[in-house]
């Protein structure tokens, strides 16, 4: 069995345990970043930032972490979780609700947020170290350590700037985790360095989790969400969607991804290609799009194994930073039985009988599930639609040219 | 990244982040250049040339040893600008640090201060050792007025360092206000000429006693007696001529007029430190979404 299932055995989730994050009914507001008055001539000549122009990154959240869990933030792009762990590392101050965090943090959002490129790798341990709260003595005693856990031997002595971004990676994982916090908050840095170095920063973090130390993460991946946490909490569009065991979380992460995180399911059981709208009259390729007009949408299906059950299609317009599909072409839902699509390549198409009345920028976006996981996705970006509010889009999915492969 | 820890130990690790960072910045600033740290000399040995031609040679001040008494106050000055300005852009500068790790944000207008106290430090050392040269040692108990004069400096500095650091984060035009403001600040501080000159035309009521009210003019005449110390003008043809010779060229011989100037200078020091650590404070928290 796996070391973190052991783990989590070992830390037992004691629900009585010490409460050390403590969040309660947090909100996070943004102003819209061009809005935003820089000079005092802005200032003057726009006194009032108006309702319209903000931006809630996070809405009334709650989160409590017990001593000795391991939680993982996960959600798709946008959905809070960076802003979560900035307002919980103390960066970021929320607009309502409270947090409390007791004991020591050691927040690592960035790799090497505090190198200078100008100092040696050994100047930037102690200044890093400064940064961090750890006095220099301890700093002396752990030098040794930090430098064997960072690999990098003699270029220690050298500028940073002179590094290989592998190397500068190190140097910073190597500061963060030998000081010696209660809580270790982490963003999305486990994903960098080679293999054996990602094996060495988990080992790092399972000895954290032995030690029944807290740990909270941002990951994207389902495989280590599942391997390293004791919960998983899943954000979507700034609001807790779901808290509770890794596995459940990232089955309905899974679901609600859509087209955003295509690489966790593509190329497995199917691939989409030559995803294309097309004049339905001559059949060429179409860059402009007007409100009303038809066209036909087209791609290749190639399914590498056989489908288990009926495949569903979704076909939906996307608008710029909007997690949810704005327009569908309909139904939502375009389910073509499994023995239709056998093993090979099929050309699918939809005749699209009228473009909605929206004006702005959109993609396409065509996902391919079974149940709730999406097997394969593609996305047509840049799509421009002319000015209303048609929400549903009649058009028809036609299965045509089936070869067998 | 970073770490929060009781508040015992704070201000001793603060104090260690400070100096890490004015490490950093003088390391930077000198790494590469053969002669490093005598640079530091170069800014001030350009002035004293250049406002010694001026002052001594073209207008022919009757002020003896002309370049020790401007740089007395000078150097003060250098530390004052130097400590204001780079505290000022500290935030913008460290943009990317606020954004990524937590931390006292004011470590880095104090570091900006350290930083240019440590570079003037070394020019007051040489100035001092340039007083012993041409025979005028400062060895005097009026030698100890620096340190009151220093607290008002450093306490003036810190707190406009502050007020404008904070400020400028939302308002980036206060960077270059602080720069014109600095400069028209200078002219009115008796630097380049002796308090004397605004004495005569102020006289002895209260608008003379208002002028200490500039946080800068107190510290610097305490300097000027400390370290230069011509307190009369010696009495030379040229003083002769101009009819100063045996008057008064520093406002007193007085201790105790220094004392009470640089507590009028203390006052408004103090409100400038209060001003700017409420406004830090305040805004703090903001930054690293702001920037």
């Amino acid at each position: 069995m796996s070391d973190a299932v052991d783990a989590i055995d070992r830390m037992g989730l004691d629900p009585g345990a010490e409460i050390l994050i403590e969040a309660r009914g947090v909100s996070k507001r943004f102003a819209s970043y061009h809005r935003r008055a820089t000079s005092l001539k802005e200032r003057l000549v726009r006194r009032e930032e108006s309702e319209g122009d903000v931006f809630w990154a996070l809405r009334d959240v709650d989160l409590v972490v017990r001593r000795g869990e391991t939680v993982a933030l996960t959600g798709p792009n946008g959905s809070g979780k960076s802003t979560m762990l900035k307002v919980l590392a103390g960066i970021l101050r929320p607009n309502e609700g409270s947090v409390d965090v007791r004991g020591r943090v050691a927040s690592l959002l960035e790799l090497g947020a505090g190198f200078d490129g100008e100092l040696t790798g050994r100047e930037n341990i102690y200044l890093n170290s400064a940064l961090l709260g750890v006095p220099r003595e301890e700093t002396d005693a752990l030098f040794d350590m930090i430098v064997d856990f960072s690999e990098l031997g003699e270029f220690i002595e050298y500028p940073v700037k002179h590094y290989s971004s592998g190397m500068y990676v190190r140097l910073g994982f190597a500061v963060a985790v030998h000081v010696d916090p209660d809580i270790l908050i982490v963003d999305e840095v486990l994903a960098v360095g080679d293999a054996a170095f990602q094996r060495k920063c988990l080992n790092r973090i399972e000895e954290f989790q032995r030690q029944g130390k807290t740990i909270l993460f941002v990951s994207h991946a389902a495989g280590q969400v599942e391997s390293l946490c004791t919960r998983a909490v899943l954000l979507e569009r700034g609001q807790v969607l779901f808290d509770g065991p890794p596995r459940q979380t990232i089955k309905r992460l899974n679901g609600i991804l859509g087209v955003d995180n295509i690489a966790m399911v593509a190329g497995e059981m199917a691939r989409i290609s030559d995803f294309a709208i097309v004049d339905t009259g001559t059949d060429e390729g179409v860059e402009e799009f007007t409100a009303g007009s038809s066209a036909r949408v087209t791609c290749t299906l190639t399914i590498h194994q056989p489908l288990p059950e009926d495949a569903r299609f979704s076909l939906h317009i996307n608008a710029p930073g909007q997690s949810d599909a704005v327009a569908h072409v309909s139904p939502n839902w375009h389910v073509v039985s499994a023995d239709r699509l056998p093993v090979g390549e099929h050309a699918i198409s939809w005749q699209v009988d009228e473009w909605p009345d929206m004006p702005g920028d959109f993609s396409l976006a065509l996902g391919v599930f079974l149940g709730p996981t999406l097997i394969a996705a593609a996305r047509l970006d840049g799509l421009r639609l002319s000015s209303g509010q048609v929400r549903h889009v009649p058009g028809t999915l036609v299965l045509d040219g089936t070869t067998q492969g | 990244m970073g770490l929060t820890r009781t508040r015992g130990t704070q201000t001793r690790l603060r104090t260690a982040l400070i100096r890490q960072l004015v490490r950093k910045d003088l390391k930077v600033k000198y790494q590469g250049s053969t002669l490093g740290f005598l640079w530091s000399l170069a800014n001030p040995l350009l002035i004293l040339v250049v406002y010694t031609f001026v002052f001594a040679v073209v207008f022919k001040s009757p002020v003896p040893y002309f370049g020790i008494f401007l740089m007395s106050g000078m150097l003060l000055w250098n530390f004052f600008t130097m400590g204001v300005s780079g505290a000022t852009t500290s935030i913008l500068a460290n943009a990317g640090l606020v954004k990524k790790v937590p931390f006292a944000h004011e470590s880095l207008p104090l570091a900006a201060i350290g930083f240019a106290g440590a570079q003037v430090a070394l020019q007051y050392i040489v100035l001092v050792g340039a007083l012993f040269v041409v025979g005028l040692p400062p060895l005097r108990p009026e030698l100890l007025l620096i340190i009151p004069a220093l607290v008002v400096v450093i306490a003036a500095t810190v707190g406009l360092g502050m007020f404008a650091a904070a400020s400028t984060v939302r308002l980036r035009d206060t960077q270059h206000f602080v720069e014109v403001a600095l400069f028209a600040w200078m002219w009115m501080t008796p630097i380049i000429y002796p308090a004397t000159f605004v004495h005569e035309r102020l006289g002895d009521g209260a608008l003379f006693w208002a002028y200490y009210l500039n946080p800068m003019a107190g510290p610097i005449v305490c300097f000027q007696r400390a370290l230069y110390g011509v307190v009369h003008y010696p009495d030379t043809e040229a003083t002769r001529a101009s009819g100063q010779a045996g008057q008064l060229l520093l406002p007193s011989a007085d201790v105790s007029f220094y004392l009470q100037a640089l507590g009028l200078s203390a006052i408004t020091a103090t409100v400038f430190l209060i001003a700017g650590l409420w406004l830090f404070r305040r805004r703090s928290a903001d930054f690293a979404e702001e920037l």
